[in-house]
């Protein structure tokens, strides 16, 4: 875990996120120490305690004095959030890229959306 | 107790004609984990000797906690140096341990008991009759026992099986952070260890080459890979460590903080920007200048040591 080229601090973040996200770490739950952490990682618990800062800024946890560390409530609606914002330039503007690379027409894609948003419709009603 | 700051200004270390440190200024920051990387022969064990007042400084000094801990015993108490496997005297672990508690006046038996334990250390047993991995692991529980305000380890890991040295690093990060202290580590398993690390000190020929936080180190590092004039161009502004090309293709490793706009203008060029670990950073920067692998074939390869 956390062999990735980012900053560590960076990861460690990322994986909170996603946990909230997936419901892995819910609302009001607890997450691990710095310290536990630093000894189940073998990092620095500096590191962990970046990490926890810089989710504590974005309003995902907040730390209740002498007791720990703890998922915000509204954390998972406000990441999901931020994710649709930037859905369309972070994932699919650089897919619309490849497929204008490999010579793949927007029609085509366009085509391949209606079918799949009527599949779709059809598998709701 | 409060950790230690240490300083070194302008510190060297001649051993007759060989300058073993030339002219270091390095900061360690108080209650810090800090990394201390070099080659072989690069200085790191004089240095560590220097700052726990093992050896006198032939010019320069050391302060630690602000003063020149040379014949300080007060200072001194206050640091604990584990060389390799632990320099410890012929006799039992029990007798190593009587006497660490004796002058380290930050000692817990407590800790000490439960990491000889972890590491199946036998008490009773003299230290000349222990294996190296053994005698490593008597260090690290000495190290972590002593709580003092400046531990450092050098090479202490030694002989140990990767699963010792998991658990040496485990005790250490546990009881780092229920007892801050000043940690200097000399290690050569980077890859390893770097993750301990919040800042990294490199030392090149008995130089400083570099003090950084390691996050820094790990953002500052960066390869570029694409056509040879592209690279060449957008490399320009930054300084190069090394490059290594292959046909009309490229790899450029920089050093330094990369300009806000550098990933879109690397795509607009159509070139690869991967970061790069502290251990092949510390190697494209320690590397010999003038030894060249490819310089008889057709890749050609160079590095180039100017940093700041």
């Amino acid at each position: 875990m956390f062999d990735g080229r980012d900053p560590i601090y960076r990861q460690i973040a990322d994986q909170i996120r996603q946990d909230v996200v997936e419901g892995n770490l819910m609302e009001e739950e607890q997450v691990m120490s710095t310290t536990q952490y630093a000894t189940t990682f073998r990092i620095n618990p500096a590191t962990a305690a970046k990490a926890f800062g810089e989710l504590i800024d974005e309003g995902v946890l907040y730390q209740k004095r002498g007791l720990g560390t703890f998922v915000k409530l509204g954390a998972r609606e406000r990441l999901l959030g931020l994710r649709r914002q930037r859905y369309f330039s972070d994932v699919l503007q650089p897919a619309l890229d490849e497929a204008t690379r490999i010579g793949i027409p927007l029609e085509a894609i366009a085509a391949h959306l209606t079918s799949a948003a009527s599949a779709h419709s059809e598998e709701k009603s | 107790m409060t950790p230690f700051a240490v300083l070194t200004e302008e510190l060297s270390v001649h051993f007759g004609a060989t300058k073993a440190l030339d002219r270091v200024s390095a900061r360690i920051v108080p209650g810090a984990i800090t990394g201390l990387l070099g080659r072989n022969g690069s200085g790191k064990s004089t240095l560590l000797a220097a700052i726990a007042a093992y050896r006198r400084p032939s010019k320069g000094r050391v302060l630690v906690a602000g003063r020149e801990p040379y014949e300080d015993p007060a200072v001194v108490a206050g640091i604990c140096l584990l060389r390799e496997a632990g320099d410890f005297a012929d006799c039992s672990v029990g007798q190593i341990l009587q006497l660490a508690a004796s002058v380290r006046p930050t000692w817990s038996s407590t800790v000490a008991d439960r990491l000889l334990e972890r590491f199946k250390v036998p008490m009773r047993k003299k230290t000349t009759n222990l294996s190296r991995g053994q005698r490593s692991a008597l260090a690290a529980v000495v190290g972590i026992a002593s709580r003092s305000p400046l531990t450092m380890f050098d090479e202490t890991y030694l002989g140990m099986d990767a699963p010792t040295r998991y658990a040496f690093y485990e005790e250490l990060l546990a009881d780092y952070s229920e007892q801050p202290r000043t940690i200097l580590i000399s290690s050569h398993l980077i890859e390893e260890v770097e993750r301990l690390f919040e800042y990294v000190l490199v030392l090149d020929q008995g130089r400083l080459l570099l003090q950084e936080s390691a996050d820094n180190l790990r953002e500052r590092g960066a390869r570029v890979m694409g056509q040879s004039a592209a690279v060449e161009s957008f490399v320009a502004p930054y300084t190069v460590v090394s490059r290594q090309s292959l046909g009309r293709t490229m790899a450029a490793t920089i050093y330094g903080a990369l300009a806000a706009d550098a990933q879109a203008s690397a795509s607009a060029a159509g070139l690869d920007i991967e970061s790069v670990s502290i251990q092949d950073l510390f190697v494209h920067l320690t590397a010999d200048p003038t030894y060249d692998v490819l310089a008889a074939g057709q890749g050609t390869s160079q590095h180039s040591k100017e940093l700041r």
